[in-house]
């Protein structure tokens, strides 16, 4: 039984090692700003995930399990917070993005302002 | 200390919550000296949220309750499904994107449901929300196959369900 829990352990925290290191490739590898912050996202959530459930099945006693489960919710609460704010300031400072197959920087964003009459207008 | 009896229920539900997370957090159960001090900052706490005015509907969403838990658990899946092909485009051994800005409606009645929707469109990895408007997102996707607008859309009415109609 602890031997099937190890091995199932060692595969999560490997899998999980594997994910983390896919998105740093990836941040390398991706053309711009905002595709290089996707490949990011592999690392936060399936990668982090992947490694406390490995680390999970390692605990000594109940209260170590409470807190990785908390670390668990904690990081699902927060990280899309902060990989929006990265993504909006980029966007609030008029980074536009590679679109299309071509990837041409097509659609800058707007101004604020341009933005606010804009909207008015229609 | 009028608006901390008109929220008496979601006071207790706050109590309820801190109390079990400083429980567990510490671990002591029967050292009376250390759960006194547990007890004071409960009620430390509850002091300071009550005088910044965030025992409400968002600061403490009992209205979510129980239908987040299904909801996070099908989120799980759609993350881990998402995860699986971002890794394959990363792995790819030409890089072929073609990154995409698309405008999803997010017709949610509150603000709390609309931010469960863009934050999860963000949680799962190949689209990111970039921008949120009075109606709609503005969501970056990686691939025109991430760039799937009616699956967002669902995942937005599943978002909504989560505050019964009563609750708002």
């Amino acid at each position: 039984m602890l031997l099937i829990l190890d091995i199932l352990s060692f595969l999560l925290l490997a899998a999980g090692g594997a994910f983390v290191l896919i998105g740093a490739v990836g941040v390398l590898r991706f053309p711009d700003f905002y595709t290089r912050m996707h490949a990011a996202g592999v690392t936060d959530t399936l990668g982090a995930d992947l490694i406390l459930l490995g680390l999970l099945l390692q605990v000594p006693d109940v209260m170590t399990a409470v807190k990785i489960l908390l670390i668990i919710f904690f990081l699902l609460m927060t990280s899309p917070v902060a990989t929006h704010s990265v993504a909006h300031a980029a966007y609030a400072g008029r980074e536009a993005p590679l679109t299309g197959k071509l990837l041409l920087r097509e659609h800058v964003p707007l101004s604020p302002e341009a933005e606010r009459e804009k909207e008015l207008q229609r | 200390m009028k608006s901390f009896f008109a929220t008496t229920g979601r006071s207790l539900v706050l109590i309820a919550g801190l109390c079990a997370l400083w429980l567990l957090l510490s671990g002591y159960w029967n050292y009376a000296t250390l759960v006194a001090f547990g007890v004071f900052s409960v009620g430390l706490t509850l002091w300071f949220a009550d005088r910044a005015d965030v025992v409400d509907r968002e600061g403490v969403p009992t209205s979510i309750f129980p239908r987040i838990i299904p909801y996070m658990s099908w989120l799980f899946l759609e993350i881990g499904k998402a995860n699986i092909q971002v890794a394959r485009e990363v792995l790819k051994k030409d890089i072929k994107l073609a990154p995409k800005l698309i405008k999803v409606p997010a017709p949610q009645p509150s603000d709390l449901t609309r931010t469960i929707f863009a934050n999860s469109v963000t949680l799962t990895p190949g689209t990111v929300t970039v921008d949120v408007r009075e109606d709609s997102l503005l969501i970056h996707a990686l691939d025109e196959s991430f760039a799937d607008v009616p699956a967002i859309c669902e995942m937005g009415d599943k978002a909504t369900r989560l505050e019964a109609k009563g609750d708002r």
